[in-house]
């Protein structure tokens, strides 16, 4: 991280003209002991008295149905209430009434600013616990998948926080660079959100002819947007003052609030699935893990930022590898996994007898259980199944990053002024539908 | 396919766990490569919080927090513990099953990991699971007059005890004050700016009710 240009301009106390304090910050004590209220400058009772504001659940800056109702003194945060589960819907209740396969449709609904990234955390999942080893290209096309969603996930984050702290114009570059992913996702899957890319064992259909080129565009000229979002940002005044030394969570902080993902990363704890419990062969891949050190909501921006850097370089990577993986076979050869072509169901019997069973039956993990995390955007997505040899799961848990992240939002904002709370629960990236779920 | 059961070896950290607790560790099992533990529910919380801070286990991330109703009406509810150690990369399960004829009690974790807060509140709000010493233990995704019971349980009907008509009249009819909670209403020092009754029933405990 590059040395601080501007430290701190809001937690800096406003003097009126006659040298008196108009604006107290954090940290000068108790509304009983410090020495704000000159006499006839403030009503006496002013400070007093504690004021209740409510936030949301419609707001624009609460990024969703989320409800804040904090406790002011002044305008410095005494407390934070934060109240989920407006958009509860209970998938892990729907998962245990539907065959695997069945339960991918629910998982783009839940962080569905990154569909793909879950379709592939739930199969891998399942495959976890089925034992299954999925092919090579099926792996570097997952890999593409969970890349393409951090990027676009990140670009909603950079974008919707910059208008959430006055900045208008990254919004449009964001959302100019995550409409061309979703134009790739729609001429991959058929769908710009609701994806369902994945199968149990493989994918949903493999890459169209061409469609490589149309991500090697769109890597070749991320990099470029993102420094016109550097060049905007990371220096600017404002942005700085509104978010350096805010909502900050130290590294102790962090690990015992179970933060994960970049809000863990921003706080100094270099811990990141891919890197540190790799699934899907990532550590086969060249790429760096931005770590920041101070923890406050500028030090989650420049992690991300980085990101978003490293996740174009993978995708490069990947894409050679999907070159040379041409004609390579992108799903399991397992009929009890596997559905077969429809063309053979129709002509041969025991394709058929394997299709009518899978359609019918479902795919039939052992009886067991599997848990298996991956680094989504947001944070690590962790998948609990539990088995009992039957098509459907007996319980599918998902551990929600931004929910547990959510949940450090109180602390974060205690002792904070009333706008701070804006930039810092902008900064948690929460998405509603993973939170309530 | 292989089975599920893969020929892993069990966490080092179960027989450390037994040498330190003895027969508070019930049982262990191997799973998809997963070590298990079953620990005793009146020394977990004595467990979970030596495997935090002993120097050798240094399980400082708590992972998840979640139970498990298996669909067998006989077999206790699994309240699962998912434990990570950051430094040496390593995961751990550990589980406590608890009886569903007795009351579903169990010490909580919050101040061992303050990320227990509103995992524990989650599998209190669809599990009923009651997490002693708890500062806030309140339902967390489903609203707080919620009357229908606990939505994850194997005896909750997918679509809810209540019918769809007796769902819409009580959310036509829900308060809406019963959506600032007790706590909230109570900390502003506004309080006694509230009506009369209002703050008559704020005293009796009330959290606003369906009618």
């Amino acid at each position: 991280m590059s040395p601080r240009t501007v430290e701190y301009t809001v937690a800096t106390p406003g003097v009126d003209p006659q040298g008196r304090i108009t604006r107290f910050p954090l940290g000068l004590g108790t509304k009983d002991t410090h020495e704000y209220r000159t006499p006839g400058h403030f009503d006496e009772n002013f400070g007093a008295e504690h004021m209740l504001v409510n936030i949301g659940p419609q707001h624009p800056a609460t990024h969703g149905v989320l409800r804040l109702v904090i406790e002011l003194e002044g305008e410095t945060v005494v407390r934070v209430i934060p109240h989920v589960g407006y958009l509860h819907s209970g998938f892990e209740k729907l998962g245990e009434y539907r065959h695997y396969n069945q339960i991918i449709p629910l998982t783009d609904r839940t962080d569905y600013l990154a569909p793909m990234a879950n379709n592939v955390a739930f199969a891998l999942a399942v495959e976890k616990l089925m034992g299954l080893e999925i092919t090579e290209r099926c792996r570097v096309l997952r890999v593409i998948a969970c890349e393409m969603s951090r990027i676009i996930s990140h670009l909603v984050w950079l974008g919707t926080t910059g208008i959430d702290l006055g900045a208008y114009t990254p919004f449009l570059w964001s959302f100019q660079e995550r409409e061309r992913v979703y134009n790739l996702q729609e001429a991959w899957t058929g769908a710009r959100l609701t994806t369902s890319v994945t199968r149990v064992g493989g994918m949903m259909a493999d890459v169209p002819e061409g469609w490589e080129a149309g991500l090697r565009d769109f890597c070749r000229t991320l990099p470029a947007t993102l420094d016109e979002v550097d060049a905007m940002f990371t220096r600017n005044a404002i942005w700085c003052g509104r978010t350096q030394g805010v909502g900050v969570m130290t590294a102790e902080e962090a690990i015992n609030y179970s933060l994960s993902g970049p809000m863990l990363r921003a706080s100094g704890v270099a811990y990141d699935v891919r890197k540190d419990a790799p699934y899907l062969g990532y550590d086969t891949y060249d790429f760096d893990v931005p770590v920041g050190e101070h923890g406050d909501v500028y030090d989650r921006y420049r992690v991300r930022l980085e990101e978003m850097y490293q996740s174009n370089r993978i995708l490069v990577q990947a894409l050679d590898r999907l070159e040379q993986l041409r004609g390579a076979p992108l799903n399991v050869s397992d009929p009890r996994v596997i559905l077969p072509p429809k063309s053979r169901a129709m002509s041969d019997m025991e394709a058929m007898i394997f299709h009518f069973k899978q359609v019918m039956e479902g795919v039939k993990p052992p009886a067991g259980e599997a848990y298996l995390g991956v680094e989504n955007p947001k944070g690590e997505l962790g998948t609990y199944l539990v088995s009992d040899g039957t098509a459907k799961p007996v319980r599918w848990r998902i551990r929600p990053p931004a929910f547990i992240n959510l949940a450090a939002l109180a602390k974060m904002c205690e002792g904070a002024l009333l706008s701070d709370v804006i930039a810092i629960n902008a900064s948690v990236d929460i998405v509603m539908g993973e939170v309530d779920r | 396919m292989t089975p599920g059961v893969a020929m892993a070896e069990l966490s080092p950290s179960v027989s450390a766990l037994r040498a330190e607790f003895g027969d508070a560790v019930e049982r262990a099992l191997v799973s998809c490569g997963d070590t298990i533990v079953y620990l005793r529910r009146d020394r977990a919380h004595d467990a979970l919080a030596w495997l935090k801070d002993a120097p050798a286990q240094a399980f400082n991330y708590l992972t998840d927090i979640t139970a498990v109703d298996y669909r067998d009406p006989e077999r206790p509810l699994e309240l699962v513990y998912q434990l990570r150690s950051l430094d040496r990369k390593v995961d751990l399960r550990l589980k406590i099953a608890l009886d569903k004829r007795a009351p579903l009690e169990v010490l909580s974790v919050y101040d061992v990991w303050r990320g227990a807060d509103w995992l524990e509140r989650e599998v209190y709000d669809m599990f009923g699971v009651v997490f002693t010493g708890h500062p806030d233990l309140r339902r967390i995704l489903m609203w707080e007059t919620y009357a229908e019971g606990y939505p994850l349980r194997k005896d909750f009907p997918l679509r809810g005890h209540f019918s769809r008509a007796e769902q819409t009249r009580q959310a036509l009819a829900a308060n809406p004050e019963a959506h600032y909670s007790l706590e909230e209403l109570s900390i502003a020092e506004t309080y006694h700016e509230l009506p009369q009754d209002m703050r008559e029933r704020l005293r009796r405990g009330e959290r606003g009710h369906l009618r």
